[in-house]
């Protein structure tokens, strides 16, 4: 299997701590018909970054960048968990032991599984390591 | 470059003391006759408690009252000139954007000495006879563009009275006619080398343009850097305003500062809030005295323009006091906890630093009995990361930098690309929320 395939282009928008800014991003979203999968918040001293995963991340760029939001691509894993005591820890000690560090993370429980969304620094060897231990990834595109 | 004598040597280049004793002569006769023949000084004197005969020493300049911008506006029209409406063979009026507009009457000697100024200063950038001159400036109410071709013409260099606007119409004519300086904003200078790129011309290999005489709005060294490196010209700074005739000084080819001839102006620089006179090199309010001024002698006129004095010889071997570049309007100075702030020198630490925008928005803030000052800044599109350790670096450096540079702590908020003011003013580019 190709590795480069599990790894996932989330998009990153800076945003203003401020009433609004979050809902600003997700109606120009919904306007361009993108559909967030999943989305976390990191906030700091007055400022923010949204980080999302979408179905057309080069549709979502583009669209954020002509409304004069600043946004970047970053590459992400998605690893599914056994939605059940443990699940997070095995990941966790599979990076934790090959020396990989995790700069953030971030979770959604979908259908069938939980998924964990992972920014590492050495994201390739991130997905061999989880592979060679059996652990399941997902994959682009990715269906909603 | 080759050196050209002094437009004027006899005066450019007299000794200090007795550039001194005439500007005392000059000063004494303008002070009695404005007290004999004309209402308005002679209130004025009066009631700051001076009388002409208190001119004992050039230093007892400072016994005299101020002049502000408001009492030109009060005497609009032509209240306070000195001078009779027959005498008068011009008027320029400043555009007011304030309140009143200004008018400026000239009489015929008030046009030669200003045109005298400005062949002695574009002289000294090796300017001559030969030199083709293209003023940008606008021609009209504005003194710009008459002040600099009554100059240039003066010294008998060829004037291409071009004015703002048509700006393909003037490249072709920067290459037909062999212009070989250009006088205008450097901001219009800019707009006129981009457009002769998309028309195909570079103005350092396809032009002779050499120099440009640049002012009538703020610029900086780095804009002079880009201006010359890009152009391949040399970039003088020029100075004046409109109360005291209009641009009158630039810089020699030094480009060490602006030479203010002292047989025309007297020069101080002033504390903006006390209004105390300040040492040479000491930072504050430019105050001129115009000395022949025949319609409307400013005497101690505040200009509201921040610059400093500098008394040392210059090594073009002309003795008359230059001034530093403009560093800001008094008007947009801040006071935060009791040091002098400029949005200028904010504007100039921040175009150093990469990682944020040009833009920015300053908010004052009294927390307690303290200032606070915040400064909102934009990411740059490469510096932004979607990691928050990297944000808080980036907002961490320009604290500092900010601190370094203007001796006060700063508080940096980093804020959306396109959230701040894209225009100049001082109204939304600062905030000063403390009730006072």
């Amino acid at each position: 299997m190709e590795k480069s395939s599990y790894i996932i282009k989330q998009i990153s928008v800076f945003s203003e701590n401020r009433p609004g800014r979050l809902a600003a991003i997700a109606a120009a979203l919904r306007d361009a018909e993108i559909n967030i999968l999943a989305f976390s918040i990191a906030e700091a001293d007055g400022f923010g970054v949204v980080r999302a995963l979408v179905d057309r991340p080069d549709d979502a760029y583009r669209t954020l960048t002509d409304l004069g939001f600043r946004v970047s691509f970053t590459d992400v894993i998605g690893v599914k968990m056994r939605d059940e005591p443990g699940g997070l820890s095995e990941i966790a000690s599979v990076l934790g032991d090959a020396g990989i560090n995790i700069e953030y993370a971030y979770a959604y429980s979908g259908k069938d599984a939980a998924v964990l969304i992972l920014r590492v620094d050495q994201v390739e060897d991130a997905v061999r390591k989880i592979l060679d231990h059996g652990g399941e990834l997902l994959r682009l595109p990715i269906k909603s | 470059m080759p050196e050209m004598p002094p437009w004027n040597p006899r005066i450019e280049e007299m000794p200090i003391d007795e550039l001194q004793r005439l500007q005392f002569k000059l000063l004494k006769s303008q002070i009695y006759r404005l007290y004999s023949f004309n209402e308005f000084y002679k209130r004025r004197m009066k009631e700051h408690g001076v009388h002409p005969d208190d001119i004992r020493t050039l230093g007892d300049l400072a016994k005299l009252p101020f002049m502000y911008k408001s009492d030109l506006r009060d005497g609009y029209p032509d209240r306070i000139f000195t001078a009779e409406r027959s005498e008068l063979v011009r008027y320029h009026v400043s555009s007011g954007t304030t309140g009143k507009p200004t008018v400026v009457g000239y009489t015929e000697r008030d046009i030669a000495n200003w045109s005298e100024s400005l062949a002695r200063a574009f002289s000294s950038c090796g300017l001559g006879r030969g030199d083709v001159v293209q003023v940008s400036y606008g021609y009209g109410l504005f003194t710009g563009g008459l002040g600099a071709h009554y100059g240039a013409e003066r010294l008998g260099a060829t004037v291409l009275p071009t004015s703002v606007g048509n700006t393909e119409r003037q490249v072709e004519l920067m290459q037909d006619l062999h212009v070989t300086a250009i006088a205008c904003t450097p901001s219009y200078l800019l707009h006129i080398a981009e457009v002769a790129e998309k028309m195909g011309v570079s103005i350092r290999n396809d032009t002779d343009l050499r120099m440009g005489f640049l002012g009538a709005e703020a610029w900086s060294e780095q804009m002079r850097t880009r201006i010359q490196d890009w152009l391949g010209i040399r970039a003088y700074d020029i100075y004046g305003t409109s109360e005291l005739s209009g641009p009158m000084f630039t810089e020699c080819s030094e480009q060490k500062g602006i030479h203010v001839w002292g047989d025309l102006a007297l020069l101080e620089v002033v504390d903006p809030a006390t209004g105390e006179v300040l040492e040479p090199g000491e930072e504050g309010e430019l105050t001129v005295t115009m000395l022949q001024k025949e319609a409307l002698p400013m005497v101690r006129y505040r200009t509201g323009d921040l610059t400093a004095i500098d008394t040392d010889p210059c090594t073009c071997g002309r003795t008359h006091p230059r001034i530093g570049r403009i560093r800001g309007r008094v008007d947009d100075m801040l006071i935060i906890r009791g040091i002098n702030v400029f949005p200028s020198q904010v504007e100039h630490t921040l175009l150093g630093i990469p990682d944020v925008g040009k833009h920015f928005q300053i908010v004052v803030d009294r927390k307690g009995a303290l200032d606070s000052m915040l400064v909102r800044v934009e990411v740059s599109e490469e510096a932004f990361s979607d990691k928050i350790p990297d944000l808080m670096e980036i907002k961490r450096k320009v604290e500092h930098r900010l601190r370094s540079s203007l001796n006060v702590s700063v508080e940096v908020e980093l804020v959306e690309p396109g959230s701040l003011p894209r225009f100049e003013g001082k109204s939304r580019k600062v905030i000063d929320r403390r009730s006072l």
